[in-house]
């Protein structure tokens, strides 16, 4: 079946069951392996992508009700104030789970220039990182807000 | 075919002792001079580690697994110090298997143990400073003048008379040149890279881009996705399948049995997946059926009734302890854990009539050919491995499980090439994980307090075992007593004993491996005999620390030299930075431990909350530590930063259970990691600085150990109560 969305401001017709999750999508059909596999089941944040701006989990998230909108991915973020801040402090260790990381920080940085560690621990507190790179990522959130 | 793979694991490590024996510095790989680069240019190696292209793009190789501790930064980052290039220009490549790159600390292509920087510490400045002593040769013999009148700087030769050469074009010559035999090296303070505070990781800026390539992300012309369905039950085999429905599934291109399961080949992961789903497999439970975990605790018991292999004594602690005039034992439960690292187990394989191409993210490239060969018939030369970046490792990757597993199903599949990927559920409920034990300690106390006699009795399964058979002796494996057959205090009569109980549950190496068992529990332990002496506890271990010699025959990754000053050191300054004898309003402790492994002394302080629901908050975390020289200052403090988080997890909540002979814990929602909220918002690290001459040691992993045992200690000061039983869960505490 064919459902076309638009991903990082490019139109994208994919023939695959409606019911295939986003990530696989992205992941498999257009070869785009910045979003990470980490759990299947929307508990870890490793596969974060927006749709429509706001941070989803790709894995949960069917192709067929994407239809017509619009995702960004890692690979859309074209360098913006999050991904220099992560450069900057040096967070990533393995750096497998950080894609989605920056995406929640990019989701929340945008709903809020100037968030407090209260806030950072609600909007960051679904990303799991095994590395805890933790200190790190909220240094550099918070960093992303001077910017 | 087990037999077989077991037959070529054990030839493996014989080989691979007597390699790393025969091999002090080894940095040549035979037959590599000038070789296309497969671009329209081409490069010479003038030894291992250094490639240098026609076009002077230098080239280091890593040979150890880059899996976030920075060795993809560190170990360049020794090279070049000597090689005299400019360090923000020099590319990166992940070696393949090859003697030259054996780990010399451990006989084998394997990144473990923290021992990367250790034994590259000289290794590779020498490798640098040969290829450009090499180098210069050639420019030298080029200019018919005498290499005393060359010199290496940025990437150039300079001769007399303001001659030039690049890198480049003297490589092809340098290549053949003779290879030096004395190699001196640059003083530690002549260093420009090594101990640069402001170097920033190679690998950040792909990684933030979401650019490289995790072994999940490998792609291959023709390559299909495999889903696998393998036994719940641990040691399960298949007994039969049914896969009618699932056969018909979109994109279903093959279904096939292999060794631990049947796999589903699809032309995409999720079209695998869903069909594995409609798999009806019948499991041989074998034997370990009915296992649980009453069952275990049991055995370890029973087993703990054994005296077990000694294997550490001085004095005579049974006459002692009846003269005492106080005291201490406790027994210490400690559960199985789960390494979990975000990337789940992946290999992309293909297996033909004469060839496999295995593309995976190990920490242990080396023994992949021996495996794959037991498992396809091939020979190992004939196995091409390409290590991928690794989605976190923390051991887990040590094991080479998961690329047997997809060599056999692209051969079963007919030579296809396979990425098979597990899902989170496959990879926790197919772990080998952190062994569970069993640990009794009794010190017998003077009029002062003092400890004049102590016992310790370890049940646990041994992991070197299974793995490395030939390591255990005597009834003691080497990494079944690390963390306490460095004992650090001055106690005259010790009898220090282990006792080896296979559980039927696979264990493995987890990060500190058994750093996380002895030192966590002999931390406890040692506060609690200060509690029965009325002392503090940094006092109290400062005034019993052993000045005179490290007496550990086992643990041969630990110093092997005397550590009692570096370990009063760390523990005077954690006192002070930590602000130790400040009082902490109600409902909040601290706790400190200490102990040296891999070389490094840390000393830890940590603060908690801890509610009247018994929940713990980790308010704050003081470190010191005595690592020697500090290669990569800020990932070697980032290390520090991991270790921490990785230990809270394991010690607050990491618990395997296992029921029905099937792992209970399958995700994040039932195995609990630390998150962002959970995070300590107070780190400070302090480093001590190092001796004229000291190297450097391990940091990838002592923290971890470290850190449980301040907590441990924290949540007695916060409560009163002792918890012995881990994790440190609300109900253990509330039951200690």
């Amino acid at each position: 079946m064919n459902i076309t969305f638009n991903v990082n401001g490019k139109n994208e017709t994919v023939d695959v069951a409606p019911d295939t999750p986003l990530l696989w999508v992205l992941r498999d059909t257009l070869g785009m392996t910045g979003t990470k596999f980490g759990c299947g089941k929307a508990l870890c944040g490793a596969c974060t992508v927006h749709l429509n701006g706001m941070a989803v989990r790709s894995c949960q998230t069917p192709i067929g009700s994407v239809a017509g909108q619009k995702v960004t991915t890692i690979e859309g973020l074209k360098m913006n104030s999050v991904q220099k801040a992560w450069i900057a402090v040096d967070v990533p260790q393995c750096g497998y789970c950080q894609p989605g990381q920056m995406m929640s920080a990019a989701a929340l940085l945008a709903m809020n220039k100037n968030p407090s560690d209260a806030d950072i621990d609600a909007a960051m507190s679904g990303n799991i990182c095994r590395c805890g790179t933790y200190p790190r990522i909220r240094a550099a959130i918070k960093a992303a807000a001077k910017a | 075919m087990e037999e077989m793979k077991n037959q070529s694991r054990r030839d493996f490590v014989k080989a691979s002792a007597a390699v790393a024996g025969g091999l002090a510095i080894g940095f040549h790989l035979p037959g590599k001079v000038a070789q296309a680069d497969g671009g329209g240019g081409s490069f010479a190696m003038p030894n291992a580690w250094v490639k240098v292209g026609n076009d002077n793009q230098v080239t280091l190789m890593v040979a150890r697994s880059e899996m976030g501790q920075g060795v993809a930064t560190s170990m360049p980052m020794l090279i070049a110090e000597e090689l005299e290039v400019d360090f923000s220009k020099v590319k990166i490549e992940f070696a393949p298997p090859a003697e030259a790159y054996i780990n010399s600390l451990l006989g084998g292509q394997l990144t473990g143990g923290s021992t990367s920087v250790r034994d590259a510490w000289e290794k590779l400045r020498k490798a640098g400073a040969s290829a450009r002593m090499m180098l210069v040769s050639a420019a030298a013999a080029e200019w018919g003048v005498d290499a005393s009148q060359v010199r290496a700087e940025n990437g150039q030769l300079i001769g007399p008379g303001g001659k030039r050469m690049s890198y480049g074009m003297a490589a092809p010559k340098a290549a053949q040149m003779e290879v030096p035999k004395d190699v001196p090296l640059k003083p530690v303070s002549a260093f420009k890279v090594v101990g640069n505070v402001k170097q920033k990781r190679i690998d950040t800026p792909a990684k933030v881009r979401g650019e490289p390539v995790f072994g999940i992300d490998a792609r291959v012309p023709g390559m299909m996705y495999a889903a696998v369905a393998m036994s719940p039950y641990i040691g399960g085999k298949v007994k039969s399948y049914d896969d009618s429905r699932a056969k018909n599934m979109p994109g279903v291109k093959g279904i096939v049995q292999y060794s631990r399961g049947v796999a589903v080949v699809a032309d995409s992961y999720w079209q695998a997946k869903k069909a594995r789903d409609l798999l009806r497999v019948e499991w041989d439970q074998g034997p370990n059926a009915g296992l649980n975990m009453q069952k275990i605790w049991a055995g370890l018991q029973d087993a703990a009734k054994q005296p077990g292999a000694t294997f550490r004594e001085s004095g005579n602690v049974d006459e002692v302890m009846p003269k005492a005039v106080k005291t201490v034992t406790s027994t210490y439960t400690l559960p199985f854990l789960s390494h979990s690292p975000m990337e789940p187990m992946n290999t992309t394989a293909h297996v033909t009539a004469d060839k496999a191409i295995i593309i995976t993210p190990t920490q242990f490239q080396q023994l992949i050919p021996h495996v794959v060969a037991g498992a396809t018939g091939l020979k190992p030369e004939q196995v091409q491995v390409t290590t991928t970046y690794l989605g976190g490792g923390f051991g887990r990757r040590v094991e080479v499980d998961y690329a047997i597993d997809a060599a056999e199903i692209s051969k079963a599949a007919g030579g296809i090439p396979v990425k098979m990927v597990w899902s989170r559920e496959d990879d926790m409920t197919h772990d080998s994980y952190r062994p569970a034990g069993l640990y009794t300690m009794s010190a017998g106390l003077d009029g002062e307090g003092r400890i004049v006699g102590m016992s310790f009795h370890s049940t646990s399964p041994s992991i070197s075992a299974r793995l490395f058979p030939s390591i255990v002796k005597d009834g003691i494996d080497p990494f079944s007593v690390e963390g306490i057959d460095n004992f650090p205090y001055a106690v005259p009569n010790l009898k220090f004993t282990y006792q080896m109980h296979d559980t039927g549950i696979p264990v493995g190496y987890w990060r500190a491996v058994s750093h996380n068992l002895n030192a966590v529990v002999l931390e406890g332990f040692i506060d609690e005999c200060a509690a029965a002496a009325g002392k503090d506890p940094i006092d109290y271990r400062l005034a019993m620390i052993d000045m005179a010699e490290s007496k550990h025959a086992w643990s041969g990754l630990s110093a092997g030299v005397a550590v009692g000053p570096r370990i009063k050191a760390a523990l005077q300054m954690v006192k002070d930075k930590a602000g130790w004898t400040k009082p902490l309003a109600k409902g909040k402790g601290r706790g400190v431990a200490v102990m040296e492994g891999y070389n490094t002394v840390i000393a830890m302080v940590a603060e908690v909350t801890v509610s009247p629901n018994y929940d713990v908050t980790v308010d704050r975390v003081v470190s010191v530590t005595d690592a020697g020289p500090l290669v990569h200052p800020d990932q070697a403090l980032a290390q520090m930063e991991s270790c921490i988080n990785f230990g809270q997890s394991g010690c607050l909540w990491g618990e395997v259970t296992i029921n029905e002979n099937m792992v209970e814990q399958n995700n994040f929602d039932s195995y609990r990691v630390a998150r962002m909220n959970e995070a300590p918002k107070q780190l400070e690290f302090h480093w001590i600085k190092p001796a004229a001459n000291q190297p450097p040691g391990g940091l990838g992993e002592p923290a971890t150990a470290v850190v449980q045992a301040a907590i441990t200690n924290a949540i007695s000061n916060a409560t009163g109560k002792r918890p012995r039983m881990l994790p440190l869960t609300p109900e253990n505490i509330r039951a200690a």
